[in-house]
């Protein structure tokens, strides 16, 4: 950790070009045996006629620069990484292993199911898991991301009601709900309706009861919620939405606080997505690639996208792709299978006995944090216990002293850690959702606790520490309004 | 830890769960088992598979079987870039924003266009995403080439459902061109090229027609033709859309792969999904960060173009690295020599009694379809049997068509061995 006035010490040099200013005309790493078939020609009106800049480099100069490029970022392997909402756990070795095999990484989309009988029956039995963990009676593993689970969701409840000859077009979702849920109704062409929190947090049912009728087609609710509590009168909402004839769609972004002690099925939702990063740990690659299985109640299944996997009486698998009432196709293949394979890993690693020791510790760890910093970051919600993750505000900071969340966040890097998500969810001033996860330990949580006091006691007595941070890293706060500005996308 | 909480049990951190809706017992799920288990499982699953490496690899259809070189994932699978988030915030994560950068520029230097992002997650869905971006007031309407892949106007049937648009066929005569009525009320005209059939499509003219009637053009293009066939921008496409597995990505059974886009600079802020962008510290020094983030759903909420938040950065990255190692001169050779053998192939397959191209004399690229004297699909299982993926049955042409595509990857051994099976496996 560095001391307070401790000499600054910034990690590698500023500036690293890009691959293309290591160019050197003629250099290449690439090699390929020599052609060993007759030319053939090109039309000459199909012909390119300016050459692309791509890079000249040998491949050490490529090794050098990604390595270097690597280096110059933080991942959990280097790490805690406690974004609230973003659930970044440890990534377990084993999935990278097992996605590796041949028998899953070299496998053609569209080679007959007489050749892959393998990654079928492991798609099967996983989405047999989503089912039994989520209370589902069968999921599409085709969404590539929890975003386009949500459109999928979405656009299953929009297939229900047509099918029920029942024009329908407000989707109703909290005011905390994460951006992507009022973004996804409106691509499926539905209307968003907000409905407020009250002063617990929660979706205040009252008025949700008075926004409900029959234009209602769902509402999309994730639980616990985007402030990390649970929605404890849930059987009251989702009565209340079926009983105006809609439909209920948990958003499983928070899937992971509640593994093994309720499931979504039995609280009334009809519709579920989980994101596989966040549940199952399969690592998130720098902002991708994730995957999105959906899984629906009964009533919906006829409507799932097409193809899915089917078990013959023999035993054998296949894809189903002749059912008529299917919404249709949401990837162009089968989905992120090689994220699924890893998620299978983690699924059957855990087991029902794992899973639910998952949810523990991802509370515990989270209550535990919270109560180390509460002092000087009070809960948003103090009278309702958070679960996997909590809401933290930092606004009597500010108010003392005029430091903001963001300036903490960057003093945080200064300490040696990744901050947490701040300025989310946007109903809370000064907002700092902390998600530590199960996979951190006690030592760990504390030595991040530590910092943020630590932070908290600088901006009382060194602001400029704080407004100056970070002076550890490769750059320091960077000017991005002259990025939206100048605009400069590309070499 | 429970104590320092004031609990006396896990139980409680877990009670304002209302009783009726508690698990009363464990998950229908197997028990927790050790790695070593979890291997041997996965391992006799795989091993149930046979795999590009087992077969002769002639499938295409929107997936390769191109040369992925050691070095490309090496370096892409380190963790700092695998176990990342999102860079939200770019002091910690100027190593995937630099790359997303250098990814950007490679895409709009491959397809000459001037801006690109960072990735979306398939060609199918990246081209959806473009529709979006195409369709304002009142051109509403999506006018399709008849030489799109089906599988891509499937995925634009499904999601069209939602903003209420459903995509128009234009027909091809012997496989190519085709005259779209490009009214006022057309928002994109889309063409693949080279097409589904493999067939290079008179793409120039079909773009002038699109623009001179007000649509957008988009070009649903391949990656590694464009060392050799001319590019989307070119050609005077509005909006370029890929699959991109093709570059440094594994076949992988249909993901994780990556959607490219490319627009013109006038439309940057109708592009979805991140952006990153170049500019400076506090100090002046150069640096990265997510840009024109004033578009996005975690801004913009719902009035929001796309709902992408999660993208396909790492494989982004791997396509970039493989870029890398290719350079201007690889491009070439990797076209070259896959339209070649693809030519050779072609030639020899259509020697064999009953076989021969579905639409002679068109110009191909790298892919091409045959009509066969059996069920396209027995041909696939027959020759499965023999060691090869023979290629992709398409149906939509009649039961008797088998796409077939070569990469730079195949020698011709292989593919004199391919022909011979082929002509054993029709009798």
């Amino acid at each position: 950790m560095t001391e307070v006035g401790a000499p600054i010490r910034r990690q590698g040099p500023a500036r690293v070009g890009t691959i293309l200013d290591r160019s050197v005309p003629g250099r290449r790493a690439w090699s390929l045996p020599s052609l060993d078939v007759p030319e053939a020609s090109v039309p000459e009106e199909h012909r390119r006629a300016s050459a692309p800049q791509l890079p000249e480099v040998g491949e050490v100069d490529l090794v050098r620069h990604y390595t270097e490029l690597a280096q110059r970022n933080y991942g959990l392997d280097t790490g805690i990484y406690p974004l609230g909402s973003c659930t970044m756990k440890y990534n377990p070795k084993v999935a990278e292993t097992v996605a590796g095999f041949p028998g899953f990484q070299r496998l053609h989309p569209l080679q007959p199911a007489s050749t892959t009988q393998g990654v079928l029956e492991l798609m099967w039995r996983l989405e047999h898991a989503m089912c039994a963990i989520t209370g589902m009676a069968r999921a599409t593993l085709q969404p590539p991301a929890g975003a386009c689970g949500e459109m999928t969701g979405l656009l299953l409840m929009r297939a229900y009601h047509e099918d029920r000859d029942d024009a329908r077009r407000r989707v109703i979702i909290p005011d905390s709900a994460h951006g992507t849920n009022p973004a996804s109704v409106r691509l499926a062409g539905y209307e968003a309706v907000p409905v407020r929190s009250d002063a617990r947090g929660l979706v205040d049912v009252g008025a949700l009861a008075k926004l409900v009728d029959g234009s209602v087609a769902g509402l999309m609710l994730t639980n616990p919620n985007t402030l990390g509590l649970f929605e404890e009168e849930i059987e009251e909402i989702t009565g209340t939405i079926h009983e105006a004839g809609g439909l209920v769609y948990y958003d499983g972004a928070n899937l992971n606080a509640i593994l093994g002690r309720c499931r979504p099925g039995d609280m009334g939702f009809d519709i579920v997505h989980i994101n596989t990063h966040k549940t199952f740990a399969t690592p998130h690659g720098g902002g991708g690639p994730g995957a999105g299985p959906v899984g629906v109640k009964e009533e919906l299944v006829p409507y799932l996208p097409l193809p899915i996997v089917r078990r013959g009486e023999d035993g054998r698998f296949d894809l189903e792709s002749d059912r008529p009432r299917s919404i249709g196709r949401m990837h162009g293949f089968h989905g992120n299978v090689g994220i699924l394979v890893r998620a299978y890993a983690y699924v059957f690693l855990h087991g029902a006995d794992g899973l639910k020791e998952v949810s523990e510790l991802a509370a515990l760890n989270a209550n535990y944090l919270a109560s180390l910093i509460v002092e000087d970051f009070p809960l948003a919600y103090p009278e309702s216990r958070p679960m996997h993750e909590f809401v933290a505000t930092a606004k009597p900071l500010r108010d003392a002293t005029g430091i903001k969340a963001m300036d903490v966040a960057k003093r945080v890097i200064d300490l040696g850690f990744h901050p947490s998500t701040v300025y989310f969810p946007l109903v809370v001033e000064e907002a700092m959702m902390v998600e530590p996860t199960e996979t951190e330990s006690k030592e760990t949580l504390e030595a991040f606790a530590a910092a943020l006091r630590r932070a908290a006691q600088d901006a009382r007595e060194h602001p400029e520490l704080l407004r100056e941070a970070p002076v550890t890293t490769p750059v320091r706060r960077l000017d991005e309004a002259r990025a939206a500005r100048a605009l400069t996308l590309r070499w | 830890m429970l104590d320092a909480i004031g609990l006396s049990s896990l139980d409680e951190l877990f009670d304002r769960i209302p009783t009726p809706v508690r698990l009363d017992g464990p998950l229908d799920l197997p028990s927790g088992v050790s790695e070593l288990e979890v291997v041997e499982d996965l391992r006799a699953l795989a091993g149930r598979n046979r795999s590009a490496d087992e077969l002769v690899c002639f499938a295409g259809a929107g997936a390769y079987d191109h040369y992925l070189p050691s070095v490309v994932w090496a370096l892409a699978a380190r963790s700092e870039f695998s176990t990342s988030y999102t860079p939200y915030q770019p002091e910690l994560s100027q190593g995937v924003l630099q790359a997303l950068f250098e990814f950007q520029s490679m895409i709009c230097e491959l397809t000459a266009m001037e801006v690109s992002n960072a990735s979306l997650y398939d060609g199918a869905t990246a081209l959806v995403e473009a529709v979006n971006m195409a369709r304002a007031g009142d051109r509403g309407r999506v006018l399709v080439s008849e030489g799109v892949d089906p599988r891509l106007v499937e995925t634009l049937r499904t999601y069209g459902t939602g903003p209420g648009y459903e995509p128009e066929i234009f027909r091809a005569r012997d496989g190519r061109g085709g005259a779209p009525e490009v009214e006022p009320d057309v928002a994109a005209v889309i063409v693949q090229h080279p097409n589904v059939l493999g067939i290079l499509e008179p793409a120039a003219d079909l773009f002038a027609a699109a623009r001179a009637g007000g649509a957008k053009a988009i070009h649903v293009f391949d990656p590694l033709s464009l060392g050799v066939l001319a590019p989307p921008g070119e050609l005077g496409a509005d909006i370029a859309v890929a699959e991109g597995q093709s570059l440094g990505n594994h076949l992988a059974f249909g993901g994780p792969y990556l959607g490219l886009i490319a627009a013109r600079a006038a439309d940057v802020r109708r592009l979805p999904g991140r952006i990153v962008g170049e500019t400076v510290d506090v100090d002046g020094e150069p640096g990265y960060v997510l840009t024109l983030q004033a578009r996005e759903q975690h801004i913009r909420r719902e009035k929001a173009n796309s709902n992408i938040c999660t993208n396909q950065t790492l494989m982004a990255i791997a396509a970039t690295i493989y870029l890398g190692w290719l350079g201007p001169q690889g491009l070439v050779e990797v076209g070259r020599q896959s339209a070649a053998k693809a030519s050779y192939t072609a030639e020899r397959l259509t020697e064999l009694p009953g076989v021969s191209l579905l639409h002679p004399g068109a110009p191909f690229f790298k892919e091409f379809a045959v009509r066969v004297p059996l069920p396209a699909a027995q041909v696939v299982e027959r020759l499965a049997d023999q060691g090869y993926l023979a290629g992709v049955p398409f149906p939509a042409a009649g039961e008797d068509v088998l796409l077939v595509a070569v990469t730079e990857r195949r020698t011709k051994h292989q593919i004199d061995g391919f022909v011979a099976a082929m002509g054993e496996s029709f009798t």
